[in-house]
């Protein structure tokens, strides 16, 4: 059997953690290559059913991450976030997702060291849960 | 929708991408997508023969769209985008695939880190194929720029933008402008007097008839946008009629509260409760510190009413908002230093004659409490043995500041020349543990101090000050003696404490939306290559709010700042970039897709949210639709992820586009079902 | 909360007055303090010199044991312990690979739950302290916290590793002065008591040296190991300084005791080698002081030393 190597989607603001993992970049910091970034210009723009839609489609985990509460460039949209975020997990239990399986976190542009230990983090938490095989059922509830 | 032929170009960036990632096989493999018509890999992409590679290919291959697997799109998006245009491509179907700074920089070499350069590649051509050509937004330019802070790099940076003949508020939230700078004695390295430089520039501040000060001010509020900002300004109450007020000075004379501790002087001198802080303020206006004043504690006395030649003083003035449209600010609030028990080990704070270099810099002042002669403060005695530390709290993880605070070595090595100058038997010492003399005759300067003012510089840290029979006994090494310990019976003891930022300097960054580091000092939008400005669009950066820096650097960044404000304030109208929400528009009878529930206008920070009324001939409403005012959208999208109907996009990170990302992410193809 | 008590060996040898006026502190507060079942020694100084594994496995299974019975924290009063407990609390909780393999090697598991404190936190959040003071113990007082009870500042978080307040503020409560003086946190000579005398003379001595030179009339301690270089390292401290000192030293526990109106043989008082009889004030004198206290003034107006309750000298009891 080949070894499991977790597909993660970062879903990402412009302002604090694309800028922060820049800074991981720049600083040559090293972390685990399953992870990859989607940019959004703010959380607030993150429509959850994104998440669905990832994990309807491979993705084993999500991290989601922006600036801190207060940081962010426009005003509150990072709080919209957190709040779609508390509601949504409740929702994950009826959907079969292991709440593990979503990292949300504030990352600001200065914490590119954060930003590489919320990666291997993640990573190794989802390496330790295992593929995300029910998919299947969430197709059947009609997220493609 | 047309065929799309899109154009991948994979930049080897020297080594730095194709050290660990495989570029030619990421661009041999990108050819194969789906809808890619061109794929190559080369050195240097940004270039100017990179550059043209793409250009060439767009009027060749007819490219609908590019992606530049490269660097961070922070870095190099408008090189390329800009390259875009000029070859007739919309460059809004440019997009950059950050194969450097999140994937070749952060990952080994090997087939995992080329496969996630090839998945970066995959998803930034999913989302160029469901992208829209897009028209820039004008917006018009008020072109007056709002100062934030009245030290030397505000002062300069309004002086440089009145006299590019634009107009500037500038806010000073003490009763004077002039900053830390007018508390200094002397400056290094040539040792003129701080003063005698600042002063003259200071009133031609009070003078230009391009420049509105509003001292004794602070920002409450931005609203806006690059262009097109509205502050709210409050005025605090100074209790008197400026416009009455000639500045006699009478008034301070003839306060009965005279005991308060000085500001200005560090708390070293003390000061009246109506006071000017210093005789060249500017403006020469006094202020009445509410905190103390007799009236205000007990409700009477109003002497300086009585004695006031022009009835100026005004006990029930009230604070006052202003507001003021501009197009630009420049951040220049400046710095503090450590106080308080941050030092406990050196009994800062609890021992008199433990001080800070400020309070030094207020001892050696001609204009200081002891009029320039250097007697320590418990018993005004002149010092025969001073010990200078240098590196208090600063490169001191330990303390939680690690950065080094730049300006220490050099006023440490004035300081000691200072009072050798004054005090010629005095024997100083300086602790150090790195001399950093980098700067023009910066190091010669530490030299004289060496060694024609025989200032005895031990390199090793001090781990404790204590009292003991009236003398003040530092402990410290000498590491450069074999780490031999080392006691010192001083007289005085200066402390050249970390420089840090504003106590107010987080929260101003959260009301301007601009990015702040770990110690709260303003970041600027790139290290390097754009020192001056942030990240929000319009505001810029001056002097040691964003590190800390000395005199020359800050004056530097402050001219720097000024001739990028005015270079936006030299055209009347500003291009934006068109990333907003747009609301559905449909033909009729549906119209659009909103259904009025107004949730979006709720969310939007920008109040950018409009109802529209769509009505029938006879002008009979037929629904009321949201509609997004461009000019006010910021695009953070929040209304987008809101909206049960999906009727508001935002252009740029579209549903289209984000979800075709995700699908091809993920390698499932193109996602168009 | 369920606190239990880990001795080691100092409490039950060399520190005995200390273990024995803090039952007696204990029992006249109303806590209970069970042991840690079935404890072993916490590899002091020697096992982190020798074996990282060991020096970790050590605590981790005196935790495991305090888990085990349900105790939500360990009171650990000797300050080299609480060193080694807290360490090992520390680096297993910021290394979860780490604490998995320890707990291996005890054999027993181990979650991090229960916390690890020191005599002055624990006797820092007794409620209204102040209110069952007896007999204040109005001396002038030199808090000495020594090395590891606030070091490595990281580990511990208690306290300011430079300057600190805790027992100088525990010390007030008893209406006691703190004196504010240079040696707080300065090296006794710690495990140098055996091999190199000489060196404990010294450091013990400038330590004494300062706390008499600002009026102290007692050094006030949180660690046997302190104890023993400041006590009964005394004649060589004197012979090496060439005069003599007075000032007893004593364990806050004592102090306490004193202040709770204990008796002053309950507390161990007489095993010291420097005898602190001229503190403890007679009876009459006191009642007077207490009763003065505990008719509501503050232990600031409690008399200073040498006022109402006189000289040291006139007030010398025989304890032994």
């Amino acid at each position: 059997m080949p070894e499991f190597r977790p597909r993660i989607v970062a879903f990402v603001c412009n302002w604090c953690t694309y800028a922060g993992a820049d800074l991981t970049g720049t600083s040559r910091m090293k972390y685990s290559p399953q992870v990859s970034i989607i940019r959004f210009p703010c959380t607030g723009r993150i429509d959850f059913m994104l998440l669905l839609k990832a994990f309807a489609n491979g993705a084993d985990g999500i991290i989601v991450s922006g600036c801190h509460p207060n940081d962010c460039h426009y005003s509150s949209g990072n709080f919209h976030a957190r709040r779609r975020w508390i509601v949504f997990r409740a929702l994950l239990d009826f959907l079969g997702i292991d709440v593990r399986r979503i990292q949300f976190s504030w990352v600001s542009a200065a914490e590119g060291a954060k930003w590489a230990r919320l990666v291997n983090e993640t990573a190794e938490r989802i390496h330790g849960l295992g593929p995300f095989t029910d998919y299947h059922r969430l197709r059947g509830m009609g997220v493609e | 929708m047309t065929l799309a032929r899109i154009g991948v170009f994979v930049c080897h960036c020297g080594e730095n991408i194709s050290a660990t990632v495989d570029c030619a096989k990421v661009a041999a493999e990108a050819a194969k997508l789906p809808g890619v018509a061109h794929s190559v890999d080369y050195k240097y992409m940004c270039s100017d023969p990179g550059q043209q590679l793409i250009q060439s290919a767009i009027r060749e291959k007819g490219l609908t769209g590019v992606v530049v697997a490269a660097c961070s799109p922070r870095m190099h998006e408008p090189t390329f985008r800009r390259a875009c245009a000029e070859a007739g491509l919309n460059p809004f179907l440019c997009e950059m695939a950050n194969i450097r700074e999140h994937c070749s920089w952060v990952h080994e070499k090997g087939e995992a880190t080329t496969a996630k350069a090839l998945d970066i590649v995959r998803t930034l051509v999913a989302k160029v194929k469901k992208g829209k050509p897009l028209q820039p937004i004008q917006v018009p330019v008020t072109k007056t720029a709002l100062v934030l802070g009245g030290g030397i790099a505000g002062i300069q940076a309004s002086l440089d933008i009145a006299n590019a003949g634009h107009r500037v508020i500038l806010v000073e939230k003490e009763p004077s402008i002039g900053g830390h700078m007018a508390q200094l004695s002397e400056t290094f390295p040539t040792l003129d007097c701080s003063q005698c430089i600042l002063t003259p520039r200071m009133v031609e501040v009070a003078q230009h008839p391009n420049i509105t000060l509003y001292s004794y001010s602070e920002l409450e509020g931005l609203e806006g946008f690059i262009g097109n900002f509205k502050a709210r300004i409050r005025r605090k109450a100074r209790g008197l009629d400026e416009t009455l007020c000639t500045g006699c000075g009478l008034c301070t004379q003839k306060c009965p509260t005279r005991r308060i501790p000085s500001e200005f002087d560090a708390g070293l001198g003390l000061r009246p409760a109506i006071y000017v802080p210093f005789p060249q303020a500017v403006p020469n206006k006094p202020v009445i510190d509410r905190d103390h004043c007799t009236y205000f504690l007990k409700g009477k006395c109003r002497l300086c009413e009585k004695v006031c030649p022009t009835q100026a003083i005004r006990f029930d003035q009230e604070d006052e908002i202003v507001e003021a449209e501009v197009g630009a600010v420049v951040l220049a609030t400046g710095f503090d230093i450590k106080h308080g028990d941050f030092f406990p080990e050196y009994g800062y704070g609890r021992f008199q004659d433990v001080i800070d270099g400020l309070q030094f810099e207020r001892l050696a002042s001609a204009s200081g409490p002891t009029l320039g002669e250097i007697r320590r403060p418990s018993d005004g005695k002149v010092p025969e043995t001073v010990v200078f530390v240098a590196c208090a709290g600063s490169r001191d993880p330990a303390k939680g500041i690690e950065y080094c605070s730049k300006i220490c070595c050099m006023y440490t090595a004035k300081h000691a020349m200072l009072y050798k100058h004054k005090v010629h038997q005095g024997k100083p010492f300086v602790f150090y543990m790195d001399i950093r003399a980098g700067g023009k005759m910066y190091e010669e300067f530490v030299r004289r101090a060496m060694e024609e003012d025989g200032v005895q510089y031990v390199r090793g840290r001090v781990s404790r000050i204590y009292e003991r029979g009236g003398k003040l006994v530092v402990k410290g090494a000498d590491t450069l003696l074999g780490a031999r310990p080392l006691e010192i019976e001083a007289d005085l003891v200066v402390l050249a404490t970390a420089a840090v930022a504003n106590a107010g300097a987080e929260d101003l960054a959260q009301k301007l939306h601009v990015s702040y580091d770990a110690h709260a000092f303003f970041a600027e939008a790139h290290p390097k290559l754009r020192p001056v400005e942030t990240n929000t669009a319009g505001i810029f950066l001056a002097g040691a709010c964003q590190a800390p820096k000395d005199i020359p650097d800050s004056v530097s960044q402050a001219s720097g700042a000024a001739a990028k404000v005015a270079a936006l304030f030299s055209r009347s109208e500003l291009v934006r970039e068109p990333l907003v929400a747009v609301v559905d528009r449909q033909a009729p009878p549906v119209y659009s897709s909103c259904v009025g529930c107004f949730l979006c206008q709720g969310a939007c920070p920008y109040q950018a949210i409009e109802k529209e009324e769509i009505r029938n001939r006879d002008g009979g409403l037929i629904k009321t639709v949201a509609k997004v005012n461009p000019g006010l959208c910021q695009g953070c999208g929040t209304c987008v992820a809101l909206c049960r109907t999906k009727s508001i996009d935002i252009q740029g990170y579209s549903h289209e586009q984000v979800y075709a990302e995700v699908l091809a992410l993920l390698n499932r193809g193109e996602g168009d079902a | 909360m369920r606190t239990g008590f880990y001795p080691g060996c100092s409490m039950k040898g060399s520190a005995r007055e200390y273990n024995e006026s803090l039952m007696a502190v204990a029992a006249a507060l109303g806590r209970d303090l069970p042991e840690v079942p079935d404890w072993n020694c916490c590899g002091a100084t020697a096992a982190h010199n020798l074996d990282r594994d060991l020096s970790l496995a050590l605590p981790a299974r005196i935790l495991a044991a305090a888990e085990k019975e349900g105790m939500n924290e360990v009171l650990v009063p000797c300050a080299a312990c609480y060193s080694r407990l807290k360490t090992t609390r520390h680096e297993l909780n910021e290394d979860e690979a780490l604490r998995r393999r320890i707990a291996g090697l005890v054999e027993a598991p181990y979650e991090g739950s229960a916390e690890v404190v020191n005599i002055i936190e624990w006797l820092g959040r007794i409620p209204d302290l102040e209110g069952r003071v007896k007999k204040p113990f109005a001396r002038k007082v030199a808090c000495y916290y020594g090395c590891l009870l606030v070091r490595p500042a990281g580990v511990v978080r208690f306290d300011r590793p430079e300057e600190p307040q805790s027992m100088d503020r525990l010390m007030k409560k008893l209406g006691a002065d703190p004196i504010d003086w240079a040696f707080k946190t300065e090296c006794c000579g710690a495990g140098f008591s055996v091999s190199r005398t000489d060196l404990v003379a010294k450091l013990s001595g400038l330590i004494l040296e300062d706390a008499v030179s600002r009026g102290a009339e007692a050094v006030i301690v949180a660690c046997p190991m302190c104890h023993l270089n400041l006590d009964m390292r005394r004649p060589n401290i004197e012979k090496r300084a060439g005069k003599k000192y007075r000032i007893p030293v004593m364990y806050i526990t004592q102090a306490l005791g004193l202040a709770l109106g204990l008796a002053p043989r309950k507390l161990g008082l007489q095993r010291h080698k420097v005898s602190p009889s001229a503190l403890i004030v007679p009876a009459s004198a006191q009642s007077a002081a207490g009763s003065q206290f505990a008719s509501g003034d503050s232990p600031a107006s409690a008399p200073s030393s040498g006022s109402s309750a006189g000289s040291p000298a006139a007030t010398a009891k025989k304890v032994d």
